[in-house]
């Protein structure tokens, strides 16, 4: 393998059969091209859907609490079990790590909303500006809560379309006050929620300034956190139903609820359209995959087809080379060290190649739906290796023949 | 040099078996130039391919410098051919992508001789053969009688035993033919070993020895008086 004088051997063999050559290399090297800038646009779009269904896939947890059914150390069934904002601080801070966005939420199903001569009666909910992406609230008008709201308490009002249409018709409500049982709120933004009417019929106002003002001193109706996107589907539900069972015991312990306890404390998790999303992902995983893997096949055949007709071009050359002295072994050697030489190097280029390509064109490309593509350098080099094992496996049984048969018969081969 | 008692060899074609040879007994002295004659199908060829352990006799003995050339695998018989044995086809079988100095040093990297030395030894004997201004060329800018002078140089390159020309004229015109066989009785004169298969009567008559070969069987073994190739050019 590391003689010298046979590689020497070999490389003048290739460069006296130069369209031989570069004909093997060119199936490969193009083989290998064409699988990278596929797996390149197979994982860009991959990334595209993530990104764009990624607010529709995020998987959330809410913790709302109802009264206890079971006695537990001493205190009698019954008992009203009241989320606090230490219990959402708390929780927040301890699976930090695993949470995107959360928002506690305390609110009034139905409170007297008016504007001038118009009233209605309409939620209240006090939330913080996570509490737009769980919702999937979207902004027509205005803006949603933000940090200084919270901060300042400030007594500020996103409204839904719906009750918009109800109580200022056309009328441009930013900046409008609105009263709630009184209480002047300012209004800073029209929502839309994919949800519908009832959904749009809400307003959304900072959670502190919601506890102020309608006497909830740190209580909380509910909790709700979404969860970091995971690679896959299976990832996703062990993660939440570990952090929905830990936040369950967690919420138990603090407010002394027996652990089989279903109705005091409830935490639901919501994977239903997180599934499609995860599935749709999947699919075009595997069609890419599939693709993929029918290109390596693609190659594998032609690879072993080229050998097949060089050994078949050379069977007189072999003979000729047996009749003056060479050994069935040096025979076989010559034809894999060539071919593995070959489409080892030419399938090095065309991986460069396609790399380059990719990270040429990758940036330039506007799409919402094809995103940073890229390869998987070991995927990539492996399909490489593969090539060569599949390209020097394919060589060796025809040069195994050619070197078995004896050299009378080989240079009768015209 | 070459001893062979009762050779036999039959090729299978289809159903019917072919005794192409039926029982050769020959020997050759060192220094010997012979020259093995028959028509087409008499199994000259043969004889000279199991001589040169290209092909393999079903029975009978074959011993070549005092060394038993029997049950041969692969690899013993393709250093054997490297170190005892030098070819001469009539088709001359050149490596079609290699120079003619190239296609000489061959024999002799399957010696694992270096590069260098190689080379040295290949231009010496295309000196010989009176190429060496030739030694870049490829086969295809050779005439034909070049390239069997080329081929020579390659035979002889491993300093066989024994040289086997397989109709090293059959390819080649009058003039050419003459001044091959020129070349070869040189060779010969030096006290190289020499086998020659041709059917043409003129060739054989420039050999010192001819074996006629009829049906499998060797009909007739004369020494013959020499006439001279450089006699006719």
């Amino acid at each position: 393998m590391f003689d010298i004088e046979r590689w020497q051997e070999i490389f003048e063999t290739l460069r006296k059969n130069k369209l031989r050559t570069f004909l093997t290399g060119l199936s490969v090297a193009s083989g290998i091209f064409i699988l990278v800038i596929l797996l390149g646009f197979g994982k860009g779009i991959e990334n595209g859907v993530k990104s764009e269904f990624e607010r529709d896939a995020t998987n959330y947890i809410t913790v709302s609490t109802w009264v206890t059914t079971k006695e537990y150390k001493g205190l009698n069934p019954g008992r009203f079990i009241q989320l606090k904002n230490d219990d959402f601080n708390t929780i927040s801070k301890v699976y930090d790590e695993f949470f995107d966005k959360k928002s506690p939420s305390y609110h009034l199903w139905s409170a007297l909303v008016s504007y001038k001569n118009q009233s209605g009666n309409y939620r209240i909910q006090g939330v913080t500006p996570g509490y737009q992406e769980i919702e999937n609230a979207q902004i027509i008008n205005g803006r949603f809560l933000n940090d200084a709201d919270i901060q300042e308490t400030r007594k500020v009002g996103v409204i839904g379309r719906r009750l918009k249409q109800d109580l200022f018709k056309d009328e441009d409500p930013i900046g409008k006050q609105i009263s709630i049982y009184g209480i002047n709120i300012t209004v800073i933004g029209v929502f839309t929620d994919p949800g519908g009417e009832r959904d749009e019929s809400r307003v959304y106002m900072p959670v502190n300034t919601a506890q102020i003002a309608f006497n909830g001193k740190d209580n909380l109706r509910s909790m709700w956190w979404t969860i970091k996107m995971a690679d896959d589907f299976e990832e996703a539900v062990a993660l939440s139903n570990t952090l929905s069972q830990n936040i369950e015991h967690d919420v138990k312990v603090r407010h002394t609820v027996a652990p089989d306890d279903t109705s005091a404390v409830r935490v639901y998790n919501t994977l239903e359209e997180a599934k499609k999303i995860y599935s749709l992902i999947d699919k075009i995983k595997m069609v890419f995959w599939f693709v993929g893997i029918g290109t390596i096949i693609a190659g594998v055949v032609g690879v072993g087809n080229i050998m097949l007709i060089i050994v078949k071009e050379r069977t007189k050359e072999i003979g000729i080379r047996k009749a003056i002295g060479a050994k069935p072994f040096s025979i076989i050697s010559m034809i894999l060290q060539e071919a593995v030489f070959v489409t080892m190097f030419a399938g090095l280029f065309g991986l460069i190649a396609g790399l380059g390509i990719l990270e040429m064109v990758g940036p330039q490309i506007q799409s919402d739906f094809i995103k940073y593509p890229q390869v998987n350098f070991q995927i990539a080099l492996t399909t490489v290796f593969l090539l060569v094992f599949a390209g020097a496996l394919a060589g060796f049984f025809p040069a195994y023949r050619a070197a078995r048969i004896k050299p009378i018969i080989a240079l009768r081969d015209e | 040099m070459i001893q062979i008692k009762d050779l036999h060899k039959s090729y299978q074609m289809g159903a019917n078996s072919l005794h192409v040879l039926k029982g050769i007994n020959f020997n050759v002295e060192k220094g010997e130039l012979v020259s093995i004659m028959g028509s087409s199908g008499s199994g000259k060829s043969t004889l000279l391919n199991i001589l040169g352990m290209l092909d393999e006799a079903d029975s009978g003995e074959y011993i070549l410098d005092g060394l038993k050339v029997k049950n041969l695998n692969e690899r013993i018989a393709a250093s054997y051919r490297n170190e005892f044995l030098g070819f001469i086809f009539q088709s001359f079988n050149l490596i079609n992508y290699k120079t003619a100095l190239d296609n000489v040093s061959l024999p002799l990297y399957y010696q694992g001789i270096k590069r260098k030395e190689r080379t040295d030894k290949a231009m010496h004997y295309l000196e010989k053969v009176g190429l060496a201004e030739w030694a870049e060329h490829l086969p295809s800018e050779l005439s034909g009688g070049q390239k069997q002078r080329v081929a020579i140089a390659r035979a002889l390159a491993s300093d066989p035993k024994v040289l086997l020309a397989d109709e090293p004229t059959g390819a080649l015109d009058t003039k050419t033919s003459y001044e091959v066989m020129e070349l070869i009785q040189g060779i010969n004169d030096e006290g190289k070993t020499i086998l020659v298969v041709t059917h043409e009567h003129d060739i054989a008559q420039m050999t010192k020895r001819i074996v006629n070969l009829k049906d499998g069987l060797i009909i007739d073994d004369t020494k013959v008086e020499q006439v001279r190739a450089s006699s006719y050019v």
